[in-house]
């Protein structure tokens, strides 16, 4: 969830959306009775309320800008939480990796306990959480003989890529997810948005802890 | 941005330099801070509308405002063009500063101050002359709460500018966003103002 009031620059278009929204209430009143006044600014309210709550969803209609890297390694960003150290995604790595020189970044997102978390920006503890998982998966990664490393990134993952491409010239995604009846970041389409907003291969990698957990 | 790098199998910590660390939806704390000190404050308003709408709606008398009273709108509109027109005079201030420009921020928060002043100036103008008080009915007590409240957060908004002003011509604040918090900062508290006398203005005196 994006919070819509960051900056100044961001309160200041409120009060030039909430400005204009009045200026209408106000011409329409004076030209007619208050009772429709009354009902055109509450229909604005609701209008409004509506596209902020679209709009906090994280539609976000932008495209990512990427950059290539000029050095001929095959750049895998790898983007994972608790599924971090699954065999299933362990493995796409690995199938990935074999026959090239590969440069590997595992982007932890670090998970906010609830939205209120995420919006006081009290994600300490998600952090170091992410980091723990993190540095397990670069453990295991490095146990396949390849190169890899890591970042926390931000909480949102869709943000967190986009974050990582602005410094790691990747030639693919991997997005690695709980099944899809207990994925969250399914359910908030991360891996839908991923494909629609960044112009690389990507694969989605579902990991069943559980089943992996009982097979051992 | 916490980094780590584990090459084949060895783990160790690695330093990465710039770029620096994105935050992306984290916001810093400042910002934080005032946006929070917004939420409570909406809330204070919120229970001041509640008794105006309950005064409006279930008290319920026979005309609003009640005869004989009647509220100067024209004035009243031609202060809130003055109040709007500060929001951009203090967003045109940290635009400038945000270039560079320390001549733009300068008089963005000059002209911003100047402006709430003539808000408040025309403000307690406009009490002198209403012809009524706050001890004049429930109608009488409810404008000049809610005014009155709206007026203190301006006061306190220009004690803000103020200081961000003083600030200014002492060649403090700079283009990068950590270098310019405390014009944001106060930046962020005027917008919410003028938003919050929009919202007075509409409903107490056109609606």
């Amino acid at each position: 969830m994006h919070n819509p009031l960051r900056s100044e620059a961001d309160a200041f278009k409120w009060v030039v959306v909430i400005g204009g929204g009045a200026v209408s209430v106000i011409v329409l009143t004076l030209l007619t009775r208050p009772v429709v006044g009354l009902l055109w600014a509450a229909l604005l309210i609701g209008f409004g309320a509506g596209f902020a709550y679209r709009n906090a969803r994280g539609s976000l209609p932008r495209s990512v800008a990427l950059t290539r890297g000029e050095d001929g390694k095959h750049r895998i960003l790898v983007v994972a939480n608790e599924t971090v150290e699954g065999e299933a995604l362990l493995e796409e790595i690995r199938g990935r990796s074999r026959g090239r020189d590969c440069e590997i970044l595992v982007i932890t997102p670090a998970l906010a306990g609830s939205r209120a978390s995420h919006w006081a920006s009290d994600v300490d503890e998600a952090i170091e959480l992410a980091r723990q998982r993190m540095e397990l998966s670069l453990i295991a990664i490095g146990r396949l003989g390849l190169r890899a490393r890591g970042e926390i990134g931000d909480s949102d993952p869709n943000v967190a890529i986009e974050d990582a491409l602005r410094v790691f010239p990747a030639d693919e995604i991997v997005i690695s997810t709980h099944p899809p009846d207990r994925s969250r970041w399914l359910e908030r389409g991360v891996v839908d948005r991923a494909r629609e907003q960044i112009d690389l291969p990507i694969t989605h990698v579902v990991v069943d802890l559980a089943a992996e957990h009982s097979v051992r | 941005m916490e980094s780590a790098t584990v090459a084949l199998g060895h783990a160790h910590e690695e330093h990465h330099g710039p770029p620096e660390a994105h935050e992306s939806s984290r916001i810093d704390r400042q910002t934080l801070g005032i946006l929070l000190f917004i939420v409570s404050e909406v809330m204070l308003f919120g229970a001041f509308f509640a008794a105006y709408f309950f005064l409006r709606v279930v008290v319920d008398p026979p005309a609003w405002p009640p005869e004989p009273y009647e509220l100067p709108k024209a004035v009243a509109g031609i202060n809130t063009a003055i109040l709007i027109s500060s929001s951009f005079t203090i967003h045109y201030a940290l635009e400038s500063i945000r270039r560079g420009n320390r001549t733009g921020l300068k008089l963005g928060l000059v002209l911003t101050w100047l402006l709430g002043m003539t808000f408040l100036f025309i403000q307690i103008n406009e009490y002198v002359h209403l012809g009524f008080s706050a001890r004049d009915l429930g109608f009488g007590s409810i404008f000049y709460s809610l005014t009155g409240l709206h007026g203190a957060h301006v006061f306190v908004g220009l004690c803000l500018l103020s200081f961000a002003t003083i600030r200014a011509f002492r060649g403090h604040f700079g283009p990068k966003a950590k270098d310019h918090l405390g014009v944001e900062v106060p930046g962020i508290y005027w917008h919410f103002v003028d938003v919050m006398w929009i919202v007075v203005y509409t409903t107490v005196y056109i609606l």
